[in-house]
């Protein structure tokens, strides 16, 4: 199959050129810009990966070890570049398998674009071999998705797909191609990429009479209070959001997703929100008098019992996306539109203040927090390693500047909780789904999005297991990265909530490991375990000089619980030092 | 409180739309009492009609969530008393007994139902109205022997609405929507091989 170059004058629409529908999906993503694929070939999408043959010198493919793998490295990918993460998949089996990625995507507001081969359109709906309705099966965890049947459709699908998915609040987008409709050979007239669609308004009009009344509450404010998340980092506008805060004099505390938009020791930054989050965010979040919410949700595990949320404060929402304003919360003042453009307008209207006093009462209880839980769990003094005190370490060894990618459980809660960040998108981690398996994969795809930096996956026990194939992936491509393994011998976060609310009735969470270090092995990557404390420091720092991915597996306390905790059901105020205090 | 809440989302005409909304609504476990799609004023705009027992702040979320599908231009959930509305009922009765019983076709006069169609064997008569009075008329007819009955979705007009012509030019900056594309090749399946 020929390849086709795209010049200026062959974009023209007078050009045609006979191409077929397969080649057109590879245009397209050239025209987009895109360089990275993450995926998997099969039958039906095979005509796509035959022209993929030639695009060798314009397109990487990176051949994961499994479909879902393929979602969370674009997912990865998407959060260190801060662009489209781009997957292929086959039918049936292969396009089943994306479902968890596009729904972690979905509720996490990541930006892909999958494409996913189909069987003949005349075909469709006769149960043919690796035929799945996958339309149906992903409307629900897609902002938008489309089958085409008809190679002509090509061009401005794809350009549409990319338009949906990095626009407004970003999201995944499927596109389903049916396999006529890549062999099909068709005029090619260019790609125009789409910038309009009527029926879809990513961005709302941004209405100044809103700002102006968020400006005056936060202006009367004693005690205003900044909760930002990712959509600050998504919107790309931390510079706009620091000099919002520092202007404002303004404490400002983010959720898990929201983490590293500013640098983690800022001076007006006082921690994490949510369950795990830090004491005085979520003490003080219902002492309040003006909430500034920014690029944030409100999801159950930030709030605790809306009941008990800040009902002292008026709240001032600042989102892309309408249907979040009122969802959770209600709102005094909301403002819609995109936070790059309505911070500085924002930022103007405020008063430069210091709320120093205010400040300090953050700083009071980061004291408390610190003398009952931080200080003993990242300097304990014997007994097992705690994962606090690997965060710590690797603190002290990569100063902030390695991006921390995590899979889900208490290593992820431990990692946000003592992890410093000096800068923006070095936290990927799954926060709305709660994705086990997601750090593998998704460590794979943040290298490849941002191949300059130290990419550190910080991994449990548990989620190693449910996405331990990438291994291959990682060994076939070279593909740098740090795996560190926190093994605790059990599924922690379930067995913690088992302990505390369950009488200690463990389960089905004691779960068995391999040998970590010889499977890496198997894989050709070198490895080490350790269990001592005197050993971490140089096992660390030999895992972070090794020349090429390396496997660490540290062996921490079996029962250790994360602390402060909201119990489910309690407000956040209700947050608890001490499992005594439950 | 929960009432009758009526909601109208004007769209584009795409496969699979219905989908997207209807799942709006199951996601929640709310049952979606009657839906209608149909064309609009607007050329290549289409409009669903969509009636839910939901209080107001769930009908409120409902329809940003709606709003949010990217080929949803807007939705408006109304009350009752801010529409008029109608839906039509089909009742096939036997002939005879119409014939024979003279309250039948009182009945019928009363409730607007006129004739379909009239065979020997039966007659279909139609009515539009509210739902309840369609309802009553259902069981006045069931002591006569009503054999077939079928009530069609709810249509409504918003008392208090301009139309959509002039909100569609906001939406529109310069292109009308893309024409929709069905499969082709359904019935062409055994001139084609695959494999």
């Amino acid at each position: 199959m020929q390849t086709l170059e795209l010049t200026e004058e062959k974009l023209t629409p007078k050009s045609t050129k006979n191409i077929s529908g397969s080649v057109a999906v590879l245009e397209a993503l050239i025209a987009e810009n895109v360089k990275t694929i993450f995926g998997y070939p099969g039958g039906a999408i095979m005509p796509i990966y035959d022209a993929l043959y030639d695009y060798n010198d314009k397109l990487e493919h990176i051949l994961v070890r499994h479909e879902q793998g393929s979602t969370h490295a674009a997912q990865g990918f998407a959060r260190t570049s801060g662009k489209v993460g781009v997957v292929f998949a086959t039918s049936g089996p292969g396009a089943t398998n994306l479902v968890t990625g596009l729904a972690d995507a979905m509720i996490d507001s990541t930006p892909l674009v999958c494409i996913t081969g189909q069987v003949f359109a005349h075909l469709l709906g006769t149960d043919a071999f690796q035929e799945t309705d996958v339309i149906n099966i992903t409307t629900p965890v897609t902002k938008w998705n489309y089958q085409v049947t008809d190679a002509t459709e090509i061009p401005h699908v794809l350009a549409k797909a990319f338009y949906i998915a990095k626009t407004g609040r970003p999201g995944p987008v499927l596109i389903d191609i049916t396999k006529n409709a890549q062999l099909q050979k068709f005029d090619y007239n260019g790609y125009i990429k789409c910038n309009h669609i009527r029926s879809y308004r990513p961005k709302p009009i941004v209405r100044k009479e809103y700002i102006q009344q968020a400006a005056q509450l936060i202006n009367a404010a004693k005690k205003p209070f900044v909760i930002f998340g990712q959509g600050v980092i998504l919107g790309k506008a931390e510079k706009e959001f620091t000099q919002f805060i520092e202007k404002g004099g303004i404490p400002a505390a983010w959720t898990i997703m929201g983490m590293s938009a500013i640098p983690t020791t800022h001076p007006l930054s006082v921690g994490m929100l949510g369950m795990h989050g830090n004491y005085a965010p979520n003490v003080l979040t219902n002492e309040c008098d003006v909430l500034i919410a920014i690029g944030m949700r409100f999801d159950d595990r930030v709030t605790g019992r809306l009941d008990k949320y800040a009902k002292q404060a008026q709240i001032i929402h600042l989102d892309i996306d309408p249907a979040e304003i009122n969802k959770n919360v209600k709102t005094t003042v909301p403002v819609w539109g995109d936070c790059k453009e309505t911070l500085p307008i924002l930022t103007q209207l405020i008063e430069k203040k210091n709320h120093n006093a205010w400040l300090q009462q953050f700083r009071e209880l980061e004291k408390k927090e610190t003398e009952k839980v931080i200080y003993n769990e990242l300097n304990p003094k014997d007994g097992t390693i705690t994962m606090g005190e690997v965060i710590k370490t690797i603190n002290e060894l990569t100063n902030g500047d390695a991006i921390i990618v995590t899979d889900v459980g208490q290593h992820q809660m431990v990692a946000c909780r003592y992890a410093k960040m000096n800068y923006s998108k070095s936290n990927v981690t799954s926060g709305g789904l709660g994705t086990m398996g997601f750090g593998l994969p998704a460590a794979i795809g943040a290298k490849y999005g941002d191949p300059k930096r130290t990419v550190i996956a910080i991994i449990g026990d548990g989620g190693i297991q449910m996405t331990i194939q990438e291994l291959g992936t990682i060994m076939q491509f070279n593909i740098n990265v740090k795996i560190l393994i926190l093994n605790n011998q059990f599924l922690g976060m379930v067995r913690q909530w088992q302990q505390l609310f369950h009488e200690k009735r463990y389960s089905f969470v004691n779960i068995t490991s391999p040998n970590f270090v010889q499977v890496a092995k198997g894989y050709g990557i070198a490895g080490n375990s350790i269990n001592k404390r005197e050993d971490l420091h140089n096992a660390l720092q030999t895992m972070l000089q090794h020349n090429g991915s390396y496997l660490l597996e540290i062996m921490v306390g079996k029962e250790n619980n994360v602390f402060p905790m909201v119990p489910q059901g309690k407000g956040v105020a209700e947050i608890v030092l001490t499992k005594e205090e439950i | 409180m929960k009432q009758e809440y009526t909601i109208t989302v004007y769209t584009e005409n795409q496969i699979g739309l219905v989908n997207r909304i209807a799942i709006i609504f199951s996601r929640r476990k709310i049952n979606i009492e009657s839906l209608n799609t149909s064309l609009t004023e607007s050329e290549n705009v289409h409009r669903f009609t969509i009636v839910v027992i939901e209080t107001e702040d769930v009908v409120k979320k409902l329809c940003k969530q709606i709003e949010k599908q990217v080929e949803v231009l807007k939705a408006y959930y109304n009350t009752n008393d801010e529409i008029v509305w109608q839906e039509m009922g089909l009742f096939k009765v036997p002939a005879d007994i119409i014939a024979a019983k003279v309250p039948v076709e009182r009945l019928l006069r009363e409730y607007g139902a006129k004739a379909v169609v009239i065979r020997n064997d039966y007659i279909v008569f139609e009515t539009t109205g509210h739902r309840e009075e369609i309802e009553k008329l259902i069981k006045a007819l069931e002591p006569f022997g009503l054999i077939e009955f079928v009530r069609s979705a709810r249509i409504a007009i918003i008392k208090n609405s301009k139309g959509f012509h002039d909100k569609l030019k906001e939406f529109e900056k310069s292109e009308p929507a893309e024409e929709l594309i069905e499969n082709e090749f359904l019935n062409q399946q055994e001139e084609v091989f695959s494999m």
